[in-house]
């Protein structure tokens, strides 16, 4: 086929596109995978039981803004790096600040105590299943994602796969400070991160093969 | 042809090509056929001229990527948003394209790199540059009849959604479904066949 033939081919008969299209197919991918990551920790973990008296905490709402605000940053990535020929340059900063600032709240809060109570304070109640749990419950959200941006055309599939990675691990990290009882940000700017980073190697290692297009 | 335009530059800064090339591409979005050919049409030539510069030793793939590239373009089309420069949208899917054929290149020299001293030179006397060496029309042939059918009603043809719904025996949704997916296999049938 002559590449004239081909543009005939591609020109005729053409539908109009909807441009709000994939903003709406990516918003569905958003709220599904939050919702199945509520839905899954409501039944496999439980709500914490102390929930109604936890919200009153500001540090509840500290440790919420943490993972919500990692996930802003890194949706506002994927969005980016989804559409050919948008730059992203230093926008990364917008994912390494909420980190950075849980890590100084880390270094305030075990400045505060005794050397020997620091270990205790970083390690909490739950650390051997935290990460894990996080990276479970990230796996429908991750799934949404992946179907959202295969629509789209990435052209830095592996950097575009980290970004979904760590949209999921966020995701799920909000739905699970629903659960987890622990409070310290010693606790939480360690092992939340730690959660968080499963999903966003994970969608390093596969991004070039799922988003070929 | 590789006519090369020389830079004028509007008020706004941005490129005469530039400008007409996005004023047909946004009047293709909303549906002008016409406009759409015309854009597709421009943007070849230019794209054929930057393939020639960035594949001196490869001319034979030219046109090959630029098929390539044609059909991503299209394929992504939903993906342009109005406020970025057209240029720097269209570029960035051609280097994608690009890096793609040269991983492909780099993999298959591998292969043939204890066999042949000199895979390009037969290759290159040999084929027209102006030739596609992959046939899309065959590929297009390969695929299954749920793709296949309403590419070539609607999209050869030039039948409309309805008729070619009818010809089908399947809903209009079903023919734009077939459509959009077909030519999304079409592109991956090119890669795999590069």
């Amino acid at each position: 086929m002559k590449t004239d033939d081909l543009i005939a081919m591609l020109a005729n008969e053409t539908e109009p596109v909807d441009r709000r299209a994939p903003g709406r197919r990516i918003a569905l991918a958003l709220l599904l995978g939050l919702a199945a990551a509520t839905v899954l920790m409501a039944a496999g973990l439980g709500l914490r039981p102390d929930l109604g008296e936890a919200i009153h905490r500001p540090m509840f709402w500290g440790r919420l803004g943490y993972a919500g605000s990692i996930g802003a940053a890194a949706l506002w990535l994927t969005l980016r790096l989804s559409r050919p020929g948008v730059r992203i340059g230093a926008r990364w900063v917008g994912v390494a600040a909420p980190i950075l600032a849980g890590w100084i709240a880390m270094a305030v809060v075990l400045a505060q105590v005794s050397a020997d109570a620091r270990l205790p304070l970083l390690l909490g109640h739950t650390w051997r299943v935290c990460p894990v749990l996080i990276a479970l419950l990230s796996a429908p959200s991750f799934a949404a994602m992946l179907w959202a941006v295969r629509g789209m055309a990435p052209v830095r599939p592996r950097m575009t796969g980290a970004a979904v990675g760590l949209l999921a691990g966020a995701t799920a990290t909000v739905a699970y400070c629903l659960h987890c009882p622990e409070m310290s940000p010693a606790f939480w700017s360690f092992w939340y991160l730690l959660g968080m980073t499963i999903p966003t190697v994970v969608g390093t290692l596969i991004g070039p093969r799922v988003f070929r297009w | 042809m590789t006519t090369t335009s020389p830079p004028e530059q509007a008020a706004d800064g941005r490129s005469a090509a530039e400008t007409r090339l996005r004023h047909c591409f946004v009047l293709g979005l909303g549906g002008d056929a016409v406009q759409y050919r015309l854009f597709l049409h421009d943007l070849g030539s230019h794209l054929r001229a930057y393939l020639r510069r960035r594949l001196p030793r490869a001319q034979a793939d030219v046109e090959d990527i630029l098929q390539e590239t044609l059909l991503a373009v299209h394929n992504a089309r939903h993906t342009y948003r109005n406020d970025q420069p057209l240029t720097a949208w269209v570029h960035a899917i051609a280097r994608y394209k690009l890096m793609d054929f040269f991983r492909a290149h780099a993999r298959r020299e591998a292969l043939h790199e204890p066999f042949e001293d000199d895979g390009h030179l037969f290759v290159d006397s040999d084929v027209e540059p102006a030739d596609a060496r992959r046939d899309v029309g065959q590929l297009l042939e390969a695929l299954p009849d749920r793709h296949r059918l309403p590419i070539v009603f609607v999209k050869l043809q030039g039948l409309s959604v309805a008729e070619a719904a009818q010809r089908c025996g399947i809903s209009e949704s079903a023919v734009k479904v077939g459509v959009h997916r077909g030519l999304k296999a079409l592109a991956a049938r090119m890669r795999g066949s590069s």
